[in-house]
């Protein structure tokens, strides 16, 4: 089970769902800041099960990959040291295993995804933490020119991970706050990933790891400490390409991925109050997209809304629109429906970020006039 | 410059080459233009597939810097280093395959004449257009070998064009701050494109910008092979022994255009006069025969054999089948 925790969250049940435009995801102060990863496991009161922070799950997957394998190592800004990162995803990472194996990095994301690449050309299978996903921009030549075309062009395999702390609602401004992953998408050779819940942030980062080509991780940095859900412990793969029903339902399907996906849950849980019953298919993996799943769900349901953070002009939702339109074009009982970010650049005010980017509240008003339709 | 510069002339005497490896050096950059030579024809002949580009006048460089390689260092040429990949192992079938667009290239037709040029096998990493990415790639590559405590080596090229980009900084830095064993091959031609040097930059010698990082440097007649080996050969083995980066200026002159198509008519033709006063592959034979390591017998028999050898590479390869169509999406994703 996964909840979401959250100081201004709003009742999941309940027959007033009147929850406001603001996100229901929280900034974090500096001292939930330190206090990123240390936590140890703690079961449910009520299920007994392990329960992890989504940014533990993170951390987890990285410890337990390189104590599995020699060839895993890290690279990034600030990630050494007792610092252990922007987000202290690796705090102690550098006392377990050493500093040549957790490469604190200069600025210079272009020169060492670069050098990633070198690297996993030899073997190895860095693991890079880019600071926000928003500045993976300054290595995009690195990405989208070399790693990724690397294996067509002479079947030298780069086994890298980027991992991008993407997405926004915690007032950050326009360049800490960005979900660029249809960039990546459109580019050949790599594969994108982004996960929902804190399993899928561990089974999806292990599966990435493990990977023989340059996988870019966008993690839902809203999710990092507000979403607590069961983790298994020990070996856990989430294999790429698989979408994930996170909900099941038959008159109305939410495809959606990262931190929208529990958005699309809250939406959901108040529409069967309405007498509507939706189903949430998380994606999981971008690219490559599992175009069986989104098929099978319209099939079911007759009836799409596609949702992501992402600014919505040219995103992923289009591509799973025209999908739909070629393949299940009969099966369709109303127009496609898409809900992104504005084509604006993220703005920082709390009131302009709540209009930017999609939330609950937005899922429910959209979807409730397509279950009209 | 400096202390690598001081260090060579010790390190000359101390990898006094053989008279085998004088002639063997001789037989790597006359393969390298007769392929050049054969190649350059063929496009003129309109046997071509889409672009090509002619490496003549950097013969000395590329199998000089090359030769100075272990078997298990790794390095990633460039677009003018045919004598590089040649030594390495890189069967002129297979190259010229690849400039033909054929199958049996080394990129199984997938990359454009000498880009794409990659082969693990023989611890090579191909390049891309964006040049300067082999400079942070092949820093990997060292890195790698410091991780796995490996007595390896990584070299690679660019021209002096690349050195304007940002990446050529943040790899210098990155290389000295990890002290990684990693060589770096300047191939100062003169001209990026149709852009001269006094466009490029003020200083005078790319290597003096070694300084800013730290890194020792040298400067070097880039049409000498046998001075382009020794300097390398220090820079070799000081990174293999733990002494970290060095950035060599080869300079020479781009005797052709940027590319097949450009007849490079902004190059003033008295400054290709005196650059081919001093071409590498005919002085170095010149000097050979001179000091009697090597007769005119023998130099024509090398000349005879490397014609043999590319003629051979391109009837091969002009009967060979392009990929089968069907196969384009095959290979995006390694397994």
């Amino acid at each position: 089970m996964t909840t979401v925790q959250s100081a201004h969250q709003p009742p999941r049940t309940g027959s007033n769902f009147g929850f406001s435009e603001a996100s229901t995801s929280t900034m974090l102060t500096p001292t939930e800041a330190r206090d990123a990863n240390s936590s140890a496991a703690a079961n449910d009161s009520n299920t007994g099960e392990r329960q992890l922070t989504y940014i533990a799950a993170i951390s987890e997957a990285l410890r337990e990959e390189m104590r599995r394998d020699p060839n895993v190592l890290l690279m990034g800004e600030d990630i050494g040291g007792s610092f252990g990162g922007a987000f202290k995803v690796t705090k102690g990472f550098e006392e377990e295993f050493g500093a040549e194996r957790v490469l604190n990095m200069p600025m210079a994301e272009l020169g060492f995804v670069g050098a990633a690449t070198g690297m996993a050309l030899m073997g190895l299978r860095p693991v890079i933490e880019m600071q926000f996903a928003d500045f993976i921009t300054t290595a995009f030549d690195s990405i989208v020119q070399y790693a990724g075309t690397n294996y067509y062009r002479w079947q030298g395999a780069v086994p890298w991970v980027i991992r991008a702390p993407s997405d926004g609602g915690m007032r950050s401004g326009p360049f800490h706050s960005q979900n660029p992953e249809a960039w990546f998408v459109h580019a050949p050779g790599l594969k994108v990933v982004a996960p929902a819940t804190p399993a899928d942030a561990k089974g999806l980062l292990i599966a990435a790891i493990r990977d023989n080509n340059p996988v870019i991780y966008f993690e839902a940095k809203p999710l990092y400490r507000s979403l607590k859900g069961h983790v298994p412990a020990g070996e856990y793969v989430v294999p790429l390409g698989k979408a994930h029903v996170a909900r099941e339902g038959t008159d109305l399907s939410i495809i959606t991925y990262g931190a929208q996906v529990a958005e699309a849950l809250h939406a959901a849980a108040q529409l069967t109050e309405e007498g509507v019953d939706v189903e949430v298919l998380d994606l999981r993996t971008l690219k490559p997209m599992d175009t069986e799943a989104i098929l099978s769900s319209v099939r079911k349901t007759g009836k799409v809304l596609v949702v992501h953070s992402a600014t919505q002009l040219a995103g992923i939702g289009a591509e799973v629109a025209s999908l739909i339109a070629d393949e299940a074009f009969e099966w369709l009982d109303a127009p496609i429906r898409r809900l992104g970010g504005l084509d604006v650049p993220v703005p920082f005010s709390p009131t302009l970020e709540d209009i930017y980017r999609p939330n609950a509240a937005k899922i429910l008003r959209l979807a409730r006039d397509l279950a009209a339709f | 410059m400096d202390d690598l510069s001081t260090e060579q002339q010790t390190s000359s005497a101390q990898h006094k080459l053989t008279r085998a490896e004088q002639v063997e050096l001789y037989y790597w950059m006359q393969l390298t233009r007769t392929l050049d030579e054969m190649t350059v024809a063929l496009w003129k002949q309109g046997r071509g597939v889409g672009g090509m580009f002619s490496q003549r006048g950097h013969e000395a460089i590329s199998v000089g810097s090359g030769y100075a390689l272990g078997p298990d260092d790794v390095v990633a040429p460039m677009h003018r280093d045919h004598g590089c990949y040649l030594l390495r192992g890189l069967t002129p079938r297979r190259i010229v395959g690849n400039l033909l667009g054929r199958a049996h290239g080394v990129s199984r037709g997938r990359d454009a004449n000498m880009h794409g040029v990659g082969d693990l096998n023989f611890n090579l990493i191909g390049f891309i257009s964006h040049l300067p990415q082999s400079l942070p790639v092949a820093l990997g590559a060292a890195m790698s070998f410091t991780y796995r405590k490996e007595p390896r080596v990584a070299m690679t090229y660019v021209g002096d064009g690349s050195t304007s980009e940002g990446l050529f900084h943040e790899t210098l830095n990155l290389a000295a701050l990890f002290q990684a064993p990693y060589v770096l091959i300047v191939e100062n031609n003169q001209y990026a494109y149709s852009t001269p040097l006094a466009q490029q930059m003020t200083v005078e010698h790319i290597a003096d910008r070694a300084a800013a990082y730290n890194i020792p440097s040298a400067i070097v007649d880039g049409n000498d092979v046998e001075a382009v080996y020794a300097v390398t050969k220090t820079a070799i083995d000081r990174a293999r022994n733990g002494g970290g980066p060095s950035l060599i200026e080869a300079k020479t002159m781009r005797m052709m255009g940027h590319a097949i198509h450009d007849g490079a008519e902004y190059v003033p033709s008295e400054l290709l006069a005196e650059w081919e006063k001093r071409d590498p592959v005919q002085t170095y034979a010149k000097r050979l025969i001179e000091s009697g390591i090597i007769d005119q017998v023998e130099l024509d028999e090398i000349k005879q054999r490397c014609a043999v050898e590319i003629t051979d590479a391109i009837e091969f390869t002009e009967q060979s089948p392009f990929p089968a169509p069907e196969t384009v999406t095959e290979g995006v994703y390694a397994p």
